[in-house]
């Protein structure tokens, strides 16, 4: 058994009484490379190891819960967080539907994140793969004057979740990826783009995929200018696209429905989308960069239908607001007590990016959002972002633009979806993307 | 005393001397000790009672352009050793060497805050909740949800250095915020406010607590009736406070100096240049007491100073991080700031306003026959490559002949650093300042933005309405 498997069952076996105890326990270590000018600009490499504790009080009008975490293993830590957690319950308001995860008898898939490559690549090799990221990327084109930082991340962590309700599972991911910031340079106009390549281990990265993406991202931008204002469509690259679904999915979150604060709210059964439009949350899927055998609570996880062929199908739960709304758990408990999506896909369409931009004719391609924290809420569905992209003519690409903001209301985007790639893209993060064109947009320019 | 220190002296000598072993330009061990607690209050129930300890320590070394960097929970001799070991692994010079120096004596910066968080009860915090609560439910029917979070977060910070710098600071911040649903026929409508203030529990001051909880719950209201806000060009006048974000946003992430060394700023080698209305005298200042980015010492130990940035429009100086300073050659401005031990430090803001001129709020509001009152701005991001930023109103009404009328849903504003900062034709006298967080390479820090009323001669609105 693991130390760390072991520490939580001890922490766990802690409760007494009235009491339940609920402990996560995470160890990893990761290694960070940064090359700038031909040489290692910042090199980390570190391990950490923590552990957050829930303790949950039954009483005469349903149960309290405190909740205390920290970032070391050691005895003195432990006693301070569990007298915390307690402490912190005691304050809470009891309420009938708190509760820990029981274990559902679902079977958790049997999924490997840890790939055996993982350690395939030494520190040498890594310095080397984040050196020849930068070369890579200035060498491709003429016009990039600057690589800000070409990165290297790989990470290998294990969680271990135990309740004294029986919840006791371990899990383990590895990751990596490399990332690169350039500024292209022309007739004395800079433009930025960035570049991603991501895998479960180091040898699965391509320094080529990430500098190509990099050096279209920025280069394409180029000679921006003011969109015009006008409604038109509004085609979401995969990178985009994702974002996009990571907002939506906020409306789809069991807690913000029973709390009243989502506009799906009461609307299971009904068309909420285009017909073309069916999204799953699939954290089973081993393709999906956020899949895991388990959720944040310990269930297993499992596929969950939310919008199919159009109609709102569900919404994900865990343990507390499946009670509050007379269901059980989705298996969809992030960590901290919150719920959410965990891993979105979209059924595919059957076109890729280009067929779509030609389907549309006139428009404009999104290629990033800016001011989403700020420009988009979730709970009314207003929308309004800042964007750079290129203007869809005739069926092509156009000139690109910046300077833009895009407009319409999450509601009727979801309807006026005309078309779904079927190039999906899987991304670090919550939402695999694919190219979305929508119609109907506001677009506010020169 | 040696517990005040986080570190014992000749534990950090220790650490250090491993760390310019093969030698090294420069070592530095940063320490730190947070907790922070939440409390969370959502239709009335006490939900989320939250702690956290956060302890930890990071080892860097820079050797020429090359900085090794490793982080431990472990501030045992051994952990800190392994860490000084890891980081210097890769920042290794071939020969040569530095010695490292005895620390000198600690420069120990006190605690500013009055109520130290750790010694209120739990149930006092959650009597600012039920009273904010109560306030913000006075006002009606339409008001149908309310939640708040109060949360304080006391972090005590140890810097040493090779150079023989040894400082500390112990920076107590609180916070409360109030979030309110309102609901009627057009749906739902959100208003936020926040109070938070580099301070201990003796922020919560009744008056203050209940203007917060009021500001939360007449913006959600005002906004039930709001109609879409308008697409295009128009002019914007920005309440005080709240619109210092803009100035964080159109120029002040293209001042840092780690965009200007590497020349990916709009601002790269400007400095005497006309870069914005004469109006603008932009000031970064760690010192600020009390405001939500103000600390003693950056982290790292570099004493906390008033910096102007741009002097009635002329670009005067960046701010500066250790390692982009001694590129240049001169001292750091007290701007390098991480999150946590666990990150290296880099260039960021503190608290960044907009100084006060002549005009009072109401002759600049008279004075526009139409455009946009915004009354309070969500947050917002840059490009620092190009200087295009977009922000978000979250509170904003229609200005029709120099008066403020129809309140307006929410939307982005989207600009060009370089070209709003030219657009200032107003700005007045009524100072105030706002507390937000800033992200940066996946980095947040608290900081204040800051400004008096003023006005933009257009703007290009996001709206929905033609």
């Amino acid at each position: 058994m693991s130390e760390i498997r072991e520490l939580a069952r001890r922490i766990a076996g802690e409760a007494t009484g009235n009491e339940q105890i609920e402990v996560v326990v995470a160890s990893g270590s990761d290694t960070n490379v940064t090359a700038y000018q031909g040489s290692v600009e910042k090199f980390t490499s570190a391990t950490s190891a923590g552990f957050s504790i829930r303790v949950l009080l039954d009483g005469p009008s349903g149960a309290r819960i405190g909740t205390a975490s920290t970032g070391a293993l050691d005895d003195e830590a432990v006693a301070e967080a569990l007298a915390q957690a307690r402490d912190n319950a005691r304050f809470a308001t009891e309420d009938e539907f708190l509760a820990f995860a029981r274990p559902d008898g679902v079977a958790a898939p049997e999924i490997d994140l840890v790939s055996p490559l993982f350690d395939a690549l030494s520190t040498a090799d890594k310095i080397e793969m984040a050196l020849e990221l930068e070369r890579a990327t200035r060498a491709g084109d003429a016009r990039i004057r600057q690589v800000q930082a070409a990165t290297y991340v790989d990470y290998r962590s294990a969680s271990v979740i135990v309740s004294s309700l029986g919840i006791d599972v371990e899990t383990a991911e590895t990751g990596a990826y490399l990332s690169v910031a350039t500024i292209a340079h022309e007739n004395g106009e800079n433009q930025s783009g960035y570049g991603l390549s991501v895998g479960r281990a180091g040898s699965e990265l391509s320094v080529e995929t990430a500098a190509r993406d990099a050096i279209r991202r920025s280069t394409e931008m180029l000679g921006a200018v003011k969109a015009p204002s006008t409604r038109t469509t509004a085609v979401f690259d995969s990178r985009t696209a994702s974002e996009l679904l990571s907002i939506i999915s906020s409306a789809l979150s069991g807690d913000m429905v029973v709390r009243g604060r989502s506009f799906f709210a009461g609307r299971v059964g009904e068309k909420v989308a285009a017909d073309a439009f069916t999204l799953v949350d699939d954290p089973t899927d081993i393709r999906h960069f956020a899949a895991s055998p388990v959720d944040g609570e310990g269930l297993a996880s499992r596929r969950n239908a939310l919008i199919t062929d159009g109609t709102l199908t569900g919404f994900v739960y865990d343990t507390v607001s499946a009670r509050r709304a007379g269901t059980a758990s989705t298996g969809n408990a992030l960590r901290g007590g919150v719920t959410g999506c965990r891993a979105l896909q979209l059924l595919p369409g059957a076109d890729d990016f280009d067929a779509i931009i030609r389907q549309v004719g006139e428009g404009i391609v999104v290629r990033s959002l800016r001011g989403v924290h700020s420009g988009v809420n979730p709970i009314s569905g207003d929308f309004s972002v800042g964007i750079t992209g290129r203007m869809i003519r005739q069926g092509q690409l156009a000139e690109p633009v910046r300077e833009v903001t895009i407009a319409s209301s999450l509601q009727k985007m979801l309807l006026d979806v005309v078309a779904i790639g079927n190039d999906i893209e899987w991304l670090p993060g919550l939402a695999a993307g694919q190219t979305i064109a929508i119609s109907d947009i506001t677009v506010t320019g020169s | 005393m040696a517990t005040d220190l986080l570190l014992e002296p000749d534990v950090i000598d220790a650490v250090l001397a491993v760390a310019v072993a093969n030698g090294a330009d420069f070592a530095e061990i940063f320490v730190e000790d947070t907790r922070s607690t939440t409390t969370t209050m959502d239709q009335r129930r006490v939900e989320d009672l939250m702690s956290n300890r956060s302890r930890g320590a990071g080892v860097r070394v820079i050797v020429g352009s090359t900085t090794g960097y490793a982080h431990t929970a472990d501030l045992s001799l051994a952990g800190l050793l392994a860490a000084a070991e890891a980081a210097r692994s890769v920042a290794q010079r071939q020969s040569g060497g530095a010695t490292v120096v005895a620390v000198g004596a600690a420069q120990v910066h006190a605690m500013r805050a009055e109520i130290e968080p750790s010694s209120v009860d739990r149930a006092r915090r959650i009597e600012v909740l039920r009273a904010a609560d109560d306030i913000a439910r006075s006002h009606g029917g339409a008001i149908s949800q309310v939640q708040l979070s109060i949360a304080d977060n006391s972090r005590r910070i140890l810097v040493a250095n090779s150079l023989g710098l040894l400082s500390t600071d112990h920076q107590v911040r609180s916070r409360l915020n109030v979030s309110c649903v309102a609901s009627g026929d057009t749906g739902m409508q959100t208003g936020r406010a926040t109070l938070a203030a580099t301070a201990g529990f003796e922020l919560f001051a009744p008056e203050r607590v209940a203007e917060t909880a009021n500001n939360a719950a007449r913006q959600a209201i005002t906004k039930m009736s709001a109609r879409p806000a308008p697409s295009g060009d128009f002019p914007i006048v920005l309440a005080n406070g709240f619109g210092g974000v803009l100035f964080h946003e159109a120029c002040g992430h293209g001042l840092e100096a780690d965009a200007i060394v590497k020349k990916t700023s709009i601002y790269a080698d400007r400095v005497g240049e006309l870069v914005a209305s004469e109006l603008v005298t932009l000031v970064d200042d760690g010192t600020c007491d009390g405001e939500w980015g103000a600390i003693a010492i950056d982290d790292e130990g570099a004493p906390a100073s008033r910096n102007v940035l741009i002097e009635n429009g002329v670009l005067t100086d960046y701010m500066w991080d250790y390692v982009r300073a001694t590129q240049e050659g001169r001292a750091s401005s007290g701007n390098g700031r991480r999150q946590t031990y666990q990150d290296l430090p880099m260039v960021r803001m503190t608290n960044t306003f907009l100084e006060t001129r002549d005009a009072t709020p109401d002759q600049i509001i008279a004075d526009t026959p139409y455009g946009v009152y915004v009354a309070a701005l969500g947050g917002g991001q840059v490009d620092t490559s190009t200087g295009d930023f977009v922000f978000g109103m979250t509170e904003a009404y229609l200005i029709e002949n120099g008066e403020i009328t129809a309140p307006l849903r929410e939307a982005n504003l989207v600009g060009n650093g370089p070209d709003v900062l030219a657009r200032v034709d107003a700005v007045a006298n009524d100072f105030a300042m706002a507390p937000g967080t800033c992200g940066k390479w996946g980095q947040q820090v608290p900081v204040g933005s800051g400004q008096p009323t003023m006005r933009l001669t257009g703007m290009t609105v996001g709206g929905t309405a033609a």
